[in-house]
């Protein structure tokens, strides 16, 4: 939630470049989780379009339905911080974009999803998709939102680690005897 | 705090603070013996460990650079990850899963055992189960190994429920939640395992065996140790006689140092230890330091691994608790009829959902992958580990086209699977598959092995100085005060997961190095 800026104030100052969104499962749980369902993200190098572009290549990369845009854009965040640092990737990202629009023959956003992953498989092993890809694989379901819609429960430390949170729950099989798992220790 | 003099040439000089090298340092300090351990990494600690996989890995693994060749699938996934190895005070100790085997009697005897196999230079260990058998109890002990000494074992999270039914209805026999290294209750002056469930990003409660928290402070307080971080070693030196005389390294900030030694020890893990070997060549010793035989580098082992996940309707968690929480024993013999030789063992593994994504099948993308990711709660998982063959083309060399923040050659590893280790690996595969299969997986999947964790053999031991780097001890055939403390110095892979011998191998030679410094032999 901290990598972030979900909440209204800045979403209407939307100064400079900034992508912005709006959480669309409402009963999710990351919706369930934010102050508000509006989200911004400024932008350092990458331009408001160029970032909805590459947005919509992640979420066709990765593609989970009910996932909100705002995990998404946590990646596109990555990718815009590591052009700001590297006029090398800025190149390659912003060559890459309009290459999308060309394959895509006009707006790679709108164009049909056949024909974007079409296009996708194409490009794989190319500099700008493998910059992309091996980004998006990282940042995407290494935060905080992604674990919550994945349902996995993080850093377990602070909360005492599973001993007494279920990390033997499950119900379904039968325990096994307790020469092959011990009791826990009182 | 203790400190020894660059030009103090009483000192043993032990490079890598590991399950070998920290092991090592305690022994000898408890003997009254001054060590100097040279640590590349910065040290941690369960306070600053990091429950998150990725900033965990930052802080924790061995990131300089390395290069692959070869047929293994790690050289095209990985290309500069060969091994998931750490670089920080305490080494892999900090990372290691826990599990605590002794190696079968017959697997000392590979070659006899097993007979000739083509492409793979098979030998036996130049000691037997029986030699070890005394210093495997001294470090199951030391250690706190679960089901030895009188320790109960851990409790089994769900992903050993899972392993454990379909184990059982499979037929399998011998299912536990195994013996690991792991505090089932508290244990001297460290606590029981809360099952947190990052065991790989270093236990912050300290229940998990670690050099760092244990035999490094231990040697601290005898005051015969001092231990010196971020020194990185670039080269081994030797005296007129052809005997190690210094190691010289980079220390913190960067400046080189050379310590004096009377012996040195390298325990770097088998990819650092042969390329320090290799950059320490001179004219006395033209293809490398103890390298007379060609041998240093050569053999590099890895065992043969794989995972299999598997999916289920109802939540499984795998996550929760102890990462390798149980085993699977039944196919660790030698059963030629199998297709292969050698065995293997299964042992449960998760993965949090930052490594899923990264090591469930690298590279893909794409709705089919998606959908296993989406099944994240509802997954069971086990990691293959099994005897890989001895090959001299499977080996460390310097890469002269890449080099380090010293102008060194880097290491390259590379690695061709045997046809044994492809038949072993099917085989197991399909066994696993079958044991979730067994309990209603609706889908199972084979993931390809992970960056290198049981790295071995890279300088082995052997009986004559033509087939290896060292002796039964691990001391170099060539010079007689250099030893090798680490996993390089296996003969062969065997089935188990490596680490409570390496250690049971750092307190053999412990002993031998005392009675070596006493009879002044070195």
């Amino acid at each position: 939630m901290s990598e972030m800026t979900l909440n209204r104030r800045r979403f209407l100052q939307g100064a400079g470049s900034v992508l912005l969104g709006t959480l669309l499962f409402v009963n999710g749980p990351v919706a369930l989780a934010a102050p508000t369902h509006s989200w911004s993200l400024p932008l350092t190098r990458l331009s408001g379009d160029q970032a909805e572009r590459l947005l919509v290549m992640v979420r066709r990369l990765y593609p989970h339905d009910s996932m909100e845009d705002a995990v998404y854009a946590l990646v596109v965040k990555e990718l815009d911080s590591r052009a700001a640092a590297d006029p090398g990737v800025a190149e390659l990202l912003a060559s890459g974009v309009a290459t999308l629009d060309r394959e895509a023959g006009g707006d790679w956003r709108t164009a049909e999803v056949k024909r974007q992953l079409a296009i996708l498989g194409a490009m794989e092993g190319q500099p700008f998709f493998t910059q992309v890809r091996s980004v998006a694989v990282v940042a995407l379901y290494s935060n905080e939102l992604a674990y919550l819609h994945f349902g996995y429960e993080g850093a377990s430390y602070p909360k005492g680690g599973y001993l007494h949170r279920g990390f033997n729950d499950l119900s379904w099989l039968p325990d096994p005897p307790v020469k092959a798992s011990p009791k826990p220790f009182a | 705090m203790t400190t020894y003099q660059y030009d103090d040439d009483s000192v043993v000089v032990i490079i890598g603070s590991g399950a070998g090298g920290g092991t090592l340092a305690n022994e000898l300090c408890q003997k009254g013996v001054p060590v100097v351990l040279l640590e590349a990494g910065k040290r941690e600690s369960p306070a600053t460990f990091i429950n998150d996989e990725w900033p965990s890995f930052s802080q924790l693994s061995w990131s300089d650079p390395r290069t692959t060749s070869g047929s293994w699938r790690i050289a095209r996934d990985f290309p500069n990850l060969p091994a998931w190895i750490c670089k920080t005070v305490g080494g892999t100790t900090t990372h290691w899963a826990g599990a605590s085997l002794r190696l079968q009697e017959h697997e000392f005897r590979a070659r006899d055992t097993y007979g000739a196999i083509d492409g793979a230079d098979l030998l036996d260990w130049p000691l037997t189960l029986e030699d070890l058998a005394p210093y495997y109890a001294r470090a199951e002990d030391k250690m706190g190994v679960t089901r030895t000494n009188d320790i109960p074992g851990l409790p089994g999270n769900n992903n050993f429920k899972v392993m454990y039914n379909g184990a059982t209805k499979l037929g399998y026999q011998h299912c536990s939640t195994g013996r690991m290294a792991i505090n089932s209750q508290p244990r001297h002056g460290r606590p029981g395992c809360q099952q947190l469930g990052f065991c790989f990003q270093g236990c912050k409660m300290g229940a998990k065996w670690s050099t760092l928290y244990t035999e490094i402070p231990a040697a601290e307080a005898t005051g015969k140790l001092e231990l010196r971080t971020q020194a990185q070693v670039l080269r081994i030196e030797h005296d007129a006689r052809g005997r190690a005389s210094a190691v010289v390294y980079a220390d913190a900030n960067g400046q080189l140092q050379r310590q004096k030694a009377r012996v040195v020890a390298v325990a770097g893990n088998a990819i650092e230890t042969p390329r320090m070997l290799l950059n320490s060549q001179s004219s006395l010793f033209p293809q490398g330091l103890a390298n007379g035989s060609g041998t240093v580098g050569r053999y590099y082992m890895r065992h043969t691994t794989g995972s299999v996940f598997a999916e289920f309707d109802e939540p499984v968690h795998f996550y929760r608790g102890t990462i390798m929480a149980g085993i699977i024993s039944d196919e660790v013999v030698h059963r030629p009829e199998r297709g292969f030789a050698g065995g293997y063992e299964m042992e449960t593994l998760s993965l949090g959902l930052p490594f899923m994504a990264a090591f469930f099948d690298p590279g893909a993308w794409g709705r089919d992958f998606a959908s296993v990711m989406d099944r994240y709660t509802h997954l069971a998982g086990m990691w293959i580990v099994g005897e890989d063959m001895p090959r001299p083309t499977n080996r460390i060399t310097l890469n002269d086209e890449v080099r380090d923040a010293w102008g060194l050659p880097v290491a390259n590893v590379h690695y061709d699977d045997h046809p044994n280790d492809q038949a072993m690996r099917e085989h197991a595969y399909r066994q696993g598959e079958a044991v979730y299969q067994a309990v209603g997986a609706t889908r199972t999947h084979r993931l390809p092995p992970f960056p290198s964790t049981h790295n071995l053999g890279s300088c082995r031991m052997s009986a004559k100085e033509s087939d290896g780097v060292c002796n039964g001890y691990g001391q170099s055939h060539e010079v007689a005060n250099l030893f090798i403390s680490d996993g390089s110095q296996f003969t062969t892979s065997a089935a188990e997961n490596p680490t409570l011998t390496i250690v049971s191998l750092a307190i053999r030679q412990a002993d031998y190095i005392a009675e070596q410094l006493r009879t002044r032999a070195v």
